[in-house]
């Protein structure tokens, strides 16, 4: 009880106090120009861990889930989905509503007619995108969604929903790449028989 | 390996020893007749050969033509897996005798069966309702009962496809017809049913100090409001002076019935839910309920599967200490500078999670039979970077920082003893067990995934205070530190992108049967109680949840004590409010 094991933890406090001001002013002007890009937090930071946000912007993992988006076909505007349902059945809030096309003949075409997503009630768990078996939807990286209203701005429609699969493979490099290379060998097998 | 348990032969020495109390077996429990219940869990808990000491969970299951009360129990001294006990109630007028006379830890998870599942407990101390309020009509885990925007009994539910035209539930079930009352219930005659229980009889505390001066005790809430309870908490004390006489935990600000969402989900949509569940330890929660479902289907994860989900639990289990001690030093009034410090480290490991699973916080990573992706080429990098470097300087310097500090001594020494047997029979467990000198921790003493394979140290300090939970969770992080460097070695050896055993399927079908699944998470034994009736949704989701029982001890621990030191005490506990309420 002589107040030694205070006076230690002052001193550690005073070292992290001195080290903010250290970081701070090696990065000075970078971190208050407005044109900021994203920050990247190496394990071996010390001193400031604060981001300026907006200004500066904590990168993006490319696996970061945000919300659905559906992707369609840049070349020839055709989108994947099939509306097979899938995404709608695994859905564990069940916020993903879907009404299948028909032809004129009255026989369901692989296309969803209705496509709209809840995203009030979304709870970003990926599912959707993970058990797809078309690739047609995908989880995005937008996150600043902010609107006035809650009940009609956050049901995206298919018009909403809808992404180029450019837009995705800017996104998502890795992932596209792998996807490309899986349907291209499926292709070719199927090709094969 | 610890002996596995010979059910038959327990149950034969059990209706030896107690005429009667056997009425038969099945495939997974040992059923007891209600009449002899209290008898028989006095038995199974003395006998020198079985010493039954902890009630593990306590639940309760709706068959159509009965009721079932559940018991899991297992021992301290000989450790290993669990015994399940079972005995029936009647359907139209349940009732069982309560064991608490047995187990202490049975008070809150008694008052939880009668409280959802309209079970009553005779003799229990105090039976009325605790995630609900009193007055709520109804027990919302009966099969019969429907909740408010009742679609289906089960998910997916049919009108989202194929013809899926949107509607907000608000408007498909208009208000009123959503709500259930009783049927004699009019809102202009409505009293509310009083909550002015009484803890203590005050005739008895009235003193008179100096003559003509009388001194009463009084009600103090704490909460639910209250920045040191850790979310929405409320305690009511009753006060003597600054002394607490007694204390009562008042909770279910947050129930959102978790387990009867979890009975209308399909099994693996369940896995999201459980990420909201303690939302600091999301792994660890993953882990627990894959473990259960694992063990009820058969399903075994692949070798690299394992390897990632205990490093990613254990990442689990260093954040949630640091952030622990964060919170403990917030309510001893350091405020928030060792808190900043800890969520220091713990962005790290997120960035390590949001890299691998996607989600920081809400993982929802592990699927039955492995985890949902490899590790992306970064993680093992920055991982052994951050194992082997910069979290064992960090440790350390909490070390410096806290550990000798006088006043955490002053503090935190000699508040909230909880005692060696008091503690195992109020079913404490995690880090508030093991700081009262009981050397339980399921990943030795049940061991499950691969932690047998490693090598560490079971922390424990026979003092039971808040300091000695204090230097249970900062031996813990060295400890997992350790699992950490020989996981990270080892996952060399297994072959990328082998994550998981079975088909890709987002719906299973278990056999039927039940499975009492648990797992160590950083707050104690998270436990997940699943009936299956071989349909793809779980016919009963039971949460044993570690941060719900260890508040049963709370009022034990603060008798006595100032009030400053009741907030002191809850944060040892380390509760998260998001799995008290489930």
């Amino acid at each position: 009880m002589n107040g030694l094991g205070v006076a230690r933890g002052m001193l550690i406090t005073l070292w992290h106090f001195v080290l903010s001001y250290v970081e701070d002013i090696k990065n000075f002007p970078r971190r208050y120009r407005s044109d900021a890009k994203a920050v990247h937090q190496p394990v071996d930071t010390r001193g400031v861990f604060t981001v300026q946000y907006p200004e500066e912007r904590l990168r993006i993992f490319e696996r970061f889930r945000s919300f659905p988006v559906l992707i369609y076909d840049s070349e020839t505007g055709q989108e994947r989905c099939t509306s097979c349902g899938i995404c709608a059945k695994v859905c564990p809030p069940q916020c993903i509503w879907i009404v299948r096309s028909k032809g004129p003949d009255g026989r369901p075409r692989p296309q969803p007619a209705e496509f709209n997503i809840d995203i009030s009630i979304c709870m970003s768990c990926g599912f959707c995108a993970e058990y797809c078996p078309f690739d047609a939807i995908k989880m995005d990286h937008r996150f600043e969604l902010s609107a006035y209203e809650r009940e009609q701005a956050f049901v995206y429609d298919k018009k909403a929903l809808l992404v180029s699969d450019k837009y995705y493979a800017e996104t998502h490099p890795v992932a596209a790449a792998e996807e490309e290379e899986a349907r291209r060998k499926k292709a070719e097998a199927k090709a094969a028989r | 390996m610890m002996p596995s348990i010979d059910k038959s032969a327990i149950a034969a020495k059990l209706n030896e020893a107690v005429p009667g109390a056997v009425m038969g077996e099945d495939a997974a429990a040992i059923l007891i007749n209600p009449d002899r219940l209290v008898e028989a869990c006095l038995f199974l808990r003395d006998n020198p050969e079985l010493r039954f000491d902890y009630l593990s969970n306590l639940t309760s299951v709706d068959y159509p033509d009965h009721f079932e009360v559940v018991y899991n129990i297992t021992s301290t001294t000989f450790q290993g897996d669990t015994l399940t006990l079972k005995t029936p109630a009647d359907k139209a007028d349940p009732e069982v005798p309560s064991v608490v006379p047995v187990w202490l830890g049975a008070n809150f998870q008694e008052r939880e069966v009668w409280d959802l599942m309209g079970i009553r407990f005779k003799g229990h101390p105090n039976l009325k309702r605790i995630l609900l309020w009193e007055g709520f009509y109804g027990h919302p885990l009966r099969k019969d009962w429907k909740e408010a925007y009742y679609e289906e009994p089960v998910k997916p539910f049919s009108s989202r496809w194929p013809e899926g035209h949107y509607q907000r539930a608000e408007d498909r079930a208009r208000f009123g017809d959503n709500v259930n009352y009783p049927p004699d219930w009019d809102p202009e005659t409505f009293q509310p049913v009083p909550d002015n229980v009484r803890l203590v009889d005050y005739a008895e505390l009235r003193e008179e100090v100096t003559p003509g001066l009388v001194t009463q005790p009084f009600i103090v809430n704490m909460g639910p409001q209250h920045p040191s309870t850790h979310g929405v908490f409320r305690m009511r004390l009753v006060l003597d002076g600054e002394t607490v006489v007694a204390l009562e935990p008042i909770m279910g600000y947050m129930h959102r019935n978790h387990e009867k969402i979890g009975e209308r989900n399909a099994y693996i949509q369940n896995m999201p839910y459980t990420d909201r569940l303690d939302y600091v330890t999301s792994m660890a929660n993953n882990l627990s309920y894959a473990v259960a479902v694992e063990k009820l289907t058969g399903i075994k994860p692949t070798e690299r599967a394992e390897y990632i989900r205990v490093i990613m639990v254990e990442l689990t289990r260093v954040m949630s200490h640091l952030a622990s001690f964060g919170f403990l030093l917030n309510d001893l009034g350091a405020f928030f500078t060792p808190f900043l410090y800890a969520l220091e480290e713990r962005e790290f490991i997120l960035d390590l999670f949001e890299m691998t699973s996607g989600s920081r916080m809400m993982c929802n990573y592990m699927r039955f039979g492995g985890v949902a992706r490899d590790l992306p080429p970064e993680f093992l990098p920055m991982a052994r970077d951050l194992v082997h470097n910069r979290l064992p300087r960090k440790v350390d310097e909490f070390d410096a920082l806290l550990t000798n500090n006088e006043i955490i001594k002053v503090r935190c020494q000699g508040v909230g003893v909880l005692p060696h047997e008091t503690a195992i029979n109020y079913s404490a467990s995690g880090p508030v067990l093991r700081a009262s000198g009981v050397t339980y921790d399921l990943r030795r003493a049940d061991p499950y995934s691969i932690y047998d394979r490693f090598d560490f140290k079971v922390i424990s300090y026979p003092e039971g205070d808040t300091y000695a939970r204090y230097l249970v969770r900062l031996g813990e992080i060295r400890q997992s530190l350790r699992i950490l460097e020989q996981a990270l070695k080892q996952i060399d050896d297994t072959a990328p992108g082998d994550i998981l055993s079975v088909k890709k399927a987002w719906q299973i079908k278990p056999p039927k049967g039940e499975v009492y699944g648990r797992t160590e998470t950083p707050k104690g034994e998270l436990g997940f109680y699943i009936v299956s009736d071989g349909s793809p949704n779980p016919y009963r989701y039971h949460v044993r949840s570690p941060s719900f029982i260890n508040l049963t001890p709370l009022e034990a621990m603060c008798k006595g004590h100032k009030v400053a030191d009741v907030v002191a005490i809850l944060g040892s506990i380390d509760i998260t409010m998001g799995e008290v309420d489930r």
